[in-house]
Order: structure tokens, then C-alpha cells, then sequence
């Protein structure tokens, strides 16, 4: 037993080594963290902008995912330690996070990026628009024959029989729910603001209530519908582009009633590499950039000037070609900004009993 | 003592001195034991202690509306809440939106407000917006003119309320109760009111499961603790074994195992027992069956410390007295075994309510425990001081049963397997 | 326990019946664990039997996809600092409560014991607020906030098996060391540490195990590029579970037998060790 004092104090010598080579110092000017959605999105993200800048300006970029917690983002912000650069953030977090003071405000001068060329520029004062994405409906064309055509059918059980896969979420759920009952397109939103129209759209989802499975990733959709576990199923349309493309899957999107939206980059108020995010953004919101990524995933590029880069091919499964854009549901931003929080709560509270 | 030292011819103030030595000694080994204990107490402390004392204060403490309209909630002081504020509240309220306007700090007083106030929160934006131009009194009609709010007595009174520094509302909303404009206790409308529900869930579960583990685990702890010491070691690595693995990759393996086209629906389906999948997965039943194998080893193994320790004397002397083997059983054998059964199911229940993750991935939207409603609360809805409450409520339940179990078993006991 | 043969049938019948329940329990605890294993193996993306045909495919994605590969590393990072910090403060501990008598003593066990009743996710969301508001939490002190908070929760398995040992330990043995002229130290090398020895290796497994396994607290104060293997496996079941999951699971299983099996040896050396001192 003469080798036990040894293996103790090599213990304790190990206690003591990695208490102080623990901290890991980057060094702040090459290296970046990027937040974003996960799945086939950060995907096309990661080929179209990380990793070309990466290789041209020599930067590392440390990714990471999140599904939306601007909790996180609040947390590290009020606590100074902020350790996320650049996150892609939807339009309710831009404008709710902005308001609440926890993102840079967007100086374009400093990004050198003229704002009137984006899509959606106007919008937001705090974050720069990168695409315009759409909440829609698919069905395996294997399965429902003949599949649904519009939004409604989605609560019509006796036509469509099988389970829905629906976000688990207020969000443009509760406004097909109300074209489903009749609501006109121009007045859902008159509608949603008054607590009888709030009363309707749940009254509404209850009628499908029993055979929804919810998800809260966007990689789950495509993959409940794969397995057979839903009928139809909603999601963010490059996911579904991206099954068809990649896994030759046989989903049919149904763009009826599509809600589109943008998807912003926007910077964690007091990022200690303000410049390197900065950098980063300005370069992936070139049309180059935004072009290129358009082939990976569907999702329409905010800079206007990528368009004439895009082919026709891949332009008309993007939200925007003219054919999909027949019956569109024109998300209110400021509506979810304001009646965001106390609708998911009312929503949760409504799923748990 | 005094005879003794008596006895030895010791006079007093040798008695005395030699009682200050044993006592120096005495004490100087307490120290020595309590300089070891220290470093890990002091480490539960500011790692363990401390942040649970940090939750509890969140849940109390919410300064958002103090540090935002200072000059609001002094004015407010004097108010009676009889009728709506003077003058100089309203002017208050002015500056104060304005002033938060400008510092883009009026959306988090407009947050913590419409937690209160259903839909307040875009009529505070806009209130701050138009407050910035106001140049000059009267406020009150000018504020009451920009919105209707602010000629409500009930506004003013959730303001007044909120701007102290302790709140009583996320722990009244953890249990469905709020306050209306008179300060009386009020349910929560009902469309919203979720908690009690999900809290009386939670105990219905770990209940559930708790009987499940005594059933199932009883006549197994009977068995093993019965059998030959060889065989029963054999037979416990089947026990041990589930009980090292992670709880994650048990929790997995339910996953799989329940899918709607997972391992046991192809059996029924190939069985012909049934024609469609059954709902497994995202169920209630599938929740407790997980949750059911994951405490099973914690329920039985103090079952079985104990069985092991019964003489089976004591049931021979029971038959040979005439007792049918089933009565012996029930009279003699199964009282032994009582402190066992209270020692793992108590154990089994404490663990069962603070359960996340297995509800999270096998449950449906039904099936979830307050765990995941604090999960939910601080990841997805922002909302730290409702996280807060409802985490001190479970942290309350938690540890009266843990004093309980304390007391009647003491921690230390635990087995390891 | 043989049957007696005057067994009448109701005891027969007793007997036939509860080995069947058990056998029925026994199936129930270990069915998930041996179904999930082979489906590593399957050379579909499905999850059903029969499987129409074997692949290391799962293995080798894995072992070649840096996110697994750094999570496992981040892991066993994490994993062997807490061992370390837990175990030799929780060894100090139980030195100490052994030799105490004293009127608080029982809460002070309580207190120490305390990480593992309350619900993790307790815990965790506490040590979010503290940590955030001592900014350890800041990609600068990387896994610090992690290890803390794991060491919290593995430090009472330590004092549980470290004290479960002591309690048989005579500590004239430690006077006697003294009065033969060993300063403190040498006494608790030489001897109490080889007397305690398998306690503090069965609480220093149960420590690892702890935090490399621990899903709840490592998804809260760890940030979404700081990723831990069951953080990994956890955001894979939500996001869409493929087979690496079951490929990693079973890896998971695999170290529990390990442990599983160091662990009984401890415990038959030291019956044999009891068995001759005796």
C-alpha cells in the first residue's frame, strides 16, 4: 500500500490543475459563437455562411442551437455575461427582446448594408432580416389520397382522417384555427384582439385537440410524418424541403394559408465581440451569401439584390413565387409582440387540462 | 464522579482542573471533527444552499416596477385606494413612462403589469409613447385621455401593489389565486387557472407510482431475500443493473420500446391482439410505466435490507402454533417487513415528484409534473418569478416529506445497491 | 427457501405463483435495457424487430461525428473534476462526522445529504440564478458552473458509502497509529485509507456516474455549444431520436455494467477480507 499517499496526492494535484487551466481564454477577435435553429436550417446556414467565412477571414465560429429561449438571452444580458455573438431570432423575439433593451440596436452604417434593400427592413430596429420563411402544411401524398388543398382541411377529421402534428404554440395556429371557422383573412387579426374571438379560435382547436401530437422542434415534423404518426402536419416549409429534397420524401406542401415570416441576425446587447458579430452579419446579408444559401434550403433571401442570383428551379418552391402565394396569411407582428406572452400562457394552460 | 474522585484524594481544584482538561480535549477533537466536515458544508452552502435561497427569494422579490417608475410608487405611497390618485400620481406616471420610454425600459414594466392585467402590455407602450410629449398638466385627464386604463381604480391599485419590493403574486398565481382591486384573494378565471391541477397531477402520479414499485417490488424482495445467497446475487445483478444505468437511456429505451411503431405495438400488432397501435407513447400510461421501472429499485432494496434481517423462526413458530401459512404470512412476517415498505415507498415518492425528464419525453401535454411547468416557465415563457414560486412550493412538499422520512428512516440509511 | 414436502396445493400453488410474478418483475426491469441494445446494431433507421439486417453504421457515425465525440470528451471532462472535488471533500466529511458527538449533528447530515431529495430541477434553476449573478456561467469559465453544480449533487453519495464503511471502523486503530509516533497524515494513509479504501472507490463511481449521466442541470447551465453526451442524447430524443441515440445509450450501458462489476468485486474482496479477519 506504499503507492497510496502517491495516488492521493495525485488526486489532489489533479483537483488543482484543473481548477486552474479550467478557464479557457479565446481570444476575442477570431472567434465568434453563432446561435441558431438546429436541423437542415442551420445546415444550409452552416454551408452558405459559416464555413466560407470562416475560411475566407480565417475566423473560428463555435455554433450552437436553441429552439427560441429568449430566456437564455435576457439571462446573460442582465447578468453582463454575455456569451452568444450573432443569434438568428423569429420577429416576435426581435421586437419583444428589442423593447426589453437586451439586443444591440442595428447601426447599418457600421454594417455598411444599404436597409431599404431588405425585405422587412423597417421592421425591426434591433436585428437585420436574413430570410423570409413560411409556417405551412404537408401530407405524404403516399398516404392521404386525395391530400388536403386548403388550410381548413386541416380540422376537417371526417374528410382527413389521422393525427396532425401542430407546433406547440399559439402561433399561427390559433389564426388558421379561425379561417377555419369562417373568420375572412383581412379580419383575423380585428378578430384575435377581441377575449370572443380568442374564446373562438380554442373553441376551434378543440374540435382536433385529441388528435394533435405537438412538437417544438422543427426537425420533428418531417419525421412524424416519415414514421406515419401523423396524417398532416405543419412546420416551417425549407424543413419540409429539405425531407423531399435530400430524404426523397413524398410530401406534398400545401401552401394555402401559409404564414410567412422573417427570421432575423440579431446581437446579444454587450457581445464582447461586438465588431467580429458585426462583421459576421454584414458579410452573410450579402447576395452572394444569401443566394447561395437558397440551395440548401427553400427559404426566401431578405437582401433583394440576391434575387436575380436564385435559379428559377429553386425559386418556385421559395414562400414568395407568385403560385404560392394565392391564399397568404399575413402574420401581425406587433399583435404577437403585445398578446404574445398572456396567449401562450392561456395556450399551455388550455393543453395541460 | 465526586465519589470517585473523592475516593482518589483528588482535592477540588484538582478535580476541577482535570474536568477543564478533559473538556479542552473534548473540545479540541469536536473542532478537529468539525474542521473536516467544513469544507464540504461550506461547499453545499454557497453552491446548494445559497441558490435554492436565491429561487425562493426570486419568487418573493421583483423589483422591475420599483426600478423603473421610482417617482410612480412614491407617490403612491399615501394613496388610500379608495378612489383613483391625485394629480401628483399622474404626473408621477408621466415622467416615470416617459422616462422608460426613452430608456427602452418601458416594455419590462409592461411585462411584469400584464401578468396582472390581461393585454395591458401594448396600452403601456403606447401610453409611454404619447407620455414623452406631454409638456405640461393637468396629467390626469391627459393620461386618462391617451387610455381609458388609467381612469381604473384596479390599474392603479396592481401599480401600487407591484411597486413594493415584495410580491405575493407568483406565489399566489402558483396556486390559481390572485388579488383583485380591494386586495381580496380571488381565483384565477378559469381558462387560465392551471397550477392546482398540475400540482395535484404530480401527486397522483408519484402515487401511482409509488403503489406500482410496492406491488411489483414486495414479492420480489421476497423472493430474492428468501432464495439461496448465491442464486439471489445472481438474480439482484438484474436489479442492480437498471438501477446503475442512466435514467436518460432508460427513459430512451421507453421511448423506443412504446413508439406507435415501436417494439411492443409490432407485438400486439403481429400477435393480432390488436389492429392499431396503441397510444403509448405521449400517454399517461406509458409515463407511469417508465417512471414505474426507473424508482422500482429504489422502493425495493429497503424492502429487502429489511426482509433479510426476519428470522424465519419467527414464521415456524407461528405455523407450529397452528397459523395456516397465509395467515403466519400476513400476521407475523409482513408487520417485520413495514418499516422496509415505508422506508422505500416514502423514498420512492420524494424522488417521484420532482420528476422531469421521463414526463418530458414520454409524456403528452397531460401528463406533465410541475418540474416541467418550471422548465417551461423559465426557458419558454421567460418568467423567473413564476419558475420561482411554483419551484418553492415543490421544494416545501419536498421537504416536509424528507423531515418525515428523516425521522423515521435518517437519510444516512439510503442504500446504494 | 426449499418446499417443505407437506406443502399442501394452496402452497404449492403459492409457490409456482409468486416465481412467476417475479420472473414477470425481473423481465419488466431489464426488457428495456436488452431491447434497446441490438437496435444499435439494425441497418434501418427503425426501431422494430425483426430487424432486416446488421450495421456498425450507428457506431461509426458516433465515433466520426465531432458533436458526439466532443460531447463524450466534455463529459468525462466534467465527470473526473467532480470525482475528484467530491470525493475528497466528501471523504474529509464522513472522517469528520464519524467522530462527532454532538446535539446538531443529525442536521448537519441532513443538510449534507439535502442535493439529493431536492428535485433537480430545483437545483438547477437556484444554481442558474447564482451562477448567472456571479457570471461563472461566462464562456471564459466554461464547465466551472457545470462542475460545481454536479459536484453538489455527487458529494452525498460519497458520504453515504464513505460513512456506511467508517461504521465499522475502530478508531483505536488511529490512536494506536498516533501513539506509535505517525503524524496525522501517515495514520490516515496508512491506516485508515486502505481500511476505507473500498468505500471511498464505490462512492467515488457513484460520483462519476452522478454528473456523467446527470441531463437536467447540464441542459440548464450549460449554453447550447457547451454540450455534454447526455445533454446530446436528450436534445437528439426531442429534435428526432435515430439510432446513434440507441448507439450511445448502449455505450451508456455499457460503462454501468463496468461500474456495475467493479463494484461487486469491491464487495467480495471485502467479504473475503472480513471473511479472514474473522
Amino acid at each position: 500500500m506504499k503507492t497510496l499517499p502517491w495516488l492521493c496526492a495525485a488526486l489532489l494535484a489533479g483537483v488543482s490543475a484543473t481548477a486552474i487551466s479550467v478557464p479557457k481564454q479565446a481570444s476575442a477577435e477570431d472567434t465568434l459563437t453563432v446561435i441558431s435553429w438546429g436541423g437542415a436550417y442551420q445546415e444550409s446556414q452552416r454551408k452558405a455562411f459559416m464555413e466560407p467565412y470562416a475560411k475566407e477571414t480565417g475566423a473560428k465560429i463555435n455554433e450552437g442551437e436553441y429552439n427560441g429561449e429568449i430566456a437564455k438571452i435576457r439571462a446573460m444580458v442582465e447578468s453582463k455575461s454575455v456569451t452568444w455573438d450573432v443569434v438568428d431570432v423569429d420577429t416576435q423575439t426581435a421586437l419583444a427582446a428589442c423593447a426589453e433593451g437586451t439586443l444591440e440596436t442595428i447601426d447599418w452604417a457600421k454594417l455598411g448594408l444599404d436597409r431599404s434593400k431588405f425585405i422587412g427592413g423597417d421592421i425591426a430596429d434591433c436585428a437585420v432580416p436574413n430570410i423570409l420563411y413560411s409556417t405551412v402544411i404537408a401530407y405524404d401524398t403516399t398516404k392521404l389520397k386525395p391530400g388536403p388543398t386548403k388550410i381548413t382541411d386541416l380540422f376537417d377529421m371526417q374528410k382527413f382522417p389521422g393525427k396532425r402534428a401542430l407546433q406547440k404554440s399559439p402561433f399561427v395556429n390559433l389564426e388558421w384555427a379561425l379561417i377555419a371557422d369562417g373568420v375572412p383573412m383581412a379580419d383575423i387579426y380585428k378578430v384575435l384582439n377581441t377575449p370572443e374571438g380568442v374564446d373562438r379560435a380554442f373553441k376551434k382547436l378543440d374540435t382536433i385537440k385529441k388528435d394533435v401530437v405537438w412538437w417544438e422542434s422543427g426537425a420533428q415534423p418531417p419525421q412524424l410524418l416519415a414514421d406515419g404518426q401523423v396524417a398532416i402536419a405543419s412546420d416551417w416549409n425549407g424543413r419540409f424541403f429539405d425531407a423531399v429534397k435530400k430524404d426523397k420524401k413524398p410530401f406534398q406542401i400545401v401552401w394555402d394559408g401559409q404564414a410567412p415570416d422573417y427570421d432575423w441576425w440579431a446581437m446579444p446587447k454587450g457581445t464582447p465581440n461586438l465588431d467580429a458579430a458585426y462583421k459576421f452579419i454584414a458579410w452573410s446579408s450579402q447576395p452572394g451569401p444569401m443566394a447561395e444559401q437558397t440551395k440548401y434550403i427553400s427559404y426566401g433571401p431578405a437582401n433583394k439584390d440576391a434575387g436575380p442570383n436564385i435559379s428559377a428551379e429553386v425559386l418556385k418552391d421559395l414562400p414568395t413565387a407568385p403560385d404560392n402565394m394565392k391564399n397568404v396569411l399575413y402574420v401581425d407582428p406587433q399583435f404577437w409582440a403585445d398578446n404574445g406572452d398572456q396567449l401562450r400562457e392561456r395556450f399551455n394552460a388550455w393543453l395541460s387540462k | 464522579m465526586t465519589a470517585i474522585a473523592e475516593n482518589f484524594g483528588l482535592d477540588i481544584a484538582e478535580r476541577d482542573a482535570l474536568k477543564r482538561r478533559l473538556r479542552a480535549v473534548e473540545r479540541g477533537r469536536r473542532l478537529r471533527a468539525l474542521a473536516l466536515v467544513l469544507p464540504l458544508f461550506l461547499f453545499i452552502l454557497v453552491s446548494f444552499v445559497i441558490p435554492i435561497g436565491e429561487l425562493l427569494r426570486n419568487a418573493v422579490f421583483d423589483p422591475s416596477i420599483r426600478a423603473n417608475m421610482p417617482q410612480t410608487v412614491t407617490a403612491l405611497a399615501a394613496w388610500d385606494g379608495k378612489d383613483l390618485p391625485d394629480e401628483a400620481a399622474f404626473a408621477a406616471l408621466a415622467a416615470d413612462l416617459a422616462a422608460a420610454n426613452k430608456a427602452k425600459t418601458i416594455a419590462l414594466i409592461g411585462k411584469r403589469l400584464n401578468y396582472e392585467l390581461s393585454g395591458i402590455r401594448s396600452k403601456i407602450l403606447v401610453s409611454g409613447r404619447k407620455a414623452a410629449q406631454l409638456t405640461q398638466g393637468p396629467y390626469k385627464e391627459a393620461m386618462i385621455g391617451i387610455d381609458k386604463i388609467w381612469g381604473e381604480r384596479e390599474t392603479w391599485a396592481v401599480l401600487k401593489r407591484a411597486g413594493a419590493t415584495y410580491t405575493s403574486f407568483y406565489v399566489l398565481d402558483a396556486l390559481d389565486l390572485g388579488l383583485d382591486a380591494d386586495g381580496a384573494l380571488t381565483p384565477t378565471p378559469a381558462e387560465r387557472a392551471i397550477y392546482v391541477t398540475v400540482f395535484m397531477r404530480t401527486l397522483n402520479i408519484s402515487l401511482t407510482v409509488t403503489v406500482a414499485t410496492l406491488l411489483l417490488g414486495f414479492p420480489l424482495a421476497y423472493l430474492l431475500a428468501t432464495l439461496p445467497t448465491r442464486t439471489s446475487n445472481l438474480l439482484m445483478i438484474l436489479v442492480l443493473l437498471p438501477f446503475w444505468t442512466s435514467l436518460l437511456v432508460r427513459t430512451t429505451a421507453w421511448f423506443v420500446l412504446l413508439q406507435d411503431n415501436g417494439t411492443i405495438n409490432d407485438m400486439l400488432q403481429a400477435l393480432h391482439l390488436t389492429s392499431e397501435p396503441l397510444p403509448l407513447i405521449f400517454s399517461r400510461f406509458g409515463t407511469v410505466v417508465a417512471m414505474t421501472h426507473i424508482q422500482l429499485p429504489f422502493t425495493l432494496l429497503p424492502i429487502y435490507s429489511v426482509m433479510k434481517t426476519i428470522s424465519p423462526s419467527y414464521v415456524r413458530a407461528g405455523r407450529s402454533l397452528g397459523a395456516g401459512p397465509f395467515y403466519a404470512f400476513w400476521r407475523i412476517y409482513f408487520p417485520l417487513t413495514v418499516p422496509g415498505i415505508a422506508a422505500g415507498c416514502l423514498l420512492t415518492f420524494i424522488l417521484s415528484l420532482g420528476y422531469y425528464i421521463t414526463p418530458a419525453l414520454v409524456g403528452g401535454p397531460t401528463d406533465q409534473m410541475v418540474s416541467g411547468i418550471i422548465e417551461r416557465a423559465m426557458n419558454s415563457e421567460n418568467n423567473w418569478g413564476k419558475a420561482s414560486a411554483l419551484g418553492g412550493i415543490l421544494l416545501f412538499a419536498t421537504l416536509i416529506l424528507y423531515f418525515i422520512y428523516n425521522r423515521l428512516v435518517g437519510i444516512d440509511k439510503i442504500r446504494l445497491g | 427457501m426449499a418446499m417443505s414436502p407437506y406443502a399442501t396445493p394452496m402452497e404449492r400453488a403459492w409457490h409456482v405463483g409468486l416465481r412467476l410474478i417475479c420472473a414477470a418483475v425481473l423481465l419488466f426491469l431489464i426488457a428495456p435495457i436488452i431491447v434497446i441494445m441490438p437496435l444499435s446494431f439494425n441497418s434501418e433507421s427503425y426501431f422494430t424487430y425483426p430487424m432486416p439486417g446488421l450495421s456498425l453504421q450507428w457506431y461509426k457515425e458516433f465515433f466520426t461525428n465531432p458533436r458526439w465525440i466532443d460531447s463524450v470528451v466534455m463529459s468525462i471532462e466534467v465527470a473526473v473534476a467532480v470525482t475528484i472535488i467530491a470525493t475528497t471533500l466528501g471523504i474529509l466529511a464522513s472522517l469528520g462526522l464519524s467522530r462527532l458527538a454532538m446535539r446538531g449533528k443529525a442536521a448537519i447530515i441532513a443538510l449534507l445529504l439535502m442535493p439529493m431529495i431536492v428535485p433537480v430541477i430545483i437545483s438547477a434553476v437556484g444554481m442558474y440564478f447564482f451562477y448567472v449573478s456571479l457570471g461563472i456561467l461566462s464562456i471564459t469559465w466554461a464547465p466551472v458552473g457545470l462542475i460545481l453544480a454536479h459536484t453538489c449533487l455527487a458529494a452525498p453519495f460519497v458520504v453515504i458509502s464513505v460513512t456506511a464503511t467508517l461504521s465499522g471502523f475502530d478508531h483505536s486503530l488511529m490512536r494506536a497509529g498516533a501513539s506509535l509516533g505517525a503524524p496525522p497524515m501517515t495514520v490516515f494513509f496508512k491506516v485508515v485509507m486502505p481500511l476505507i479504501l473500498p468505500g471511498v472507490i464505490s462512492g467515488a463511481l457513484f460520483a462519476f456516474v452522478t454528473s456523467f449521466d446527470e441531463v437536467v442541470v447540464a441542459v440548464f447551465l450549460a449554453s447550447p455549444e457547451q454540450r455534454t453526451l447526455p445533454k446530446q442524447m436528450f436534445n437528439g430524443i426531442r429534435e428526432n431520436i435515430n439510432p446513434t441515440i440507441t448507439a450511445a445509450a448502449t455505450l451508456l450501458i455499457l460503462v454501468s455494467v463496468a461500474l456495475l462489476t467493479s463494484l461487486e468485486l469491491l464487495r467480495r474482496r471485502q467479504e473475503r477480507l472480513r471473511g479472514i479477519r474473522a
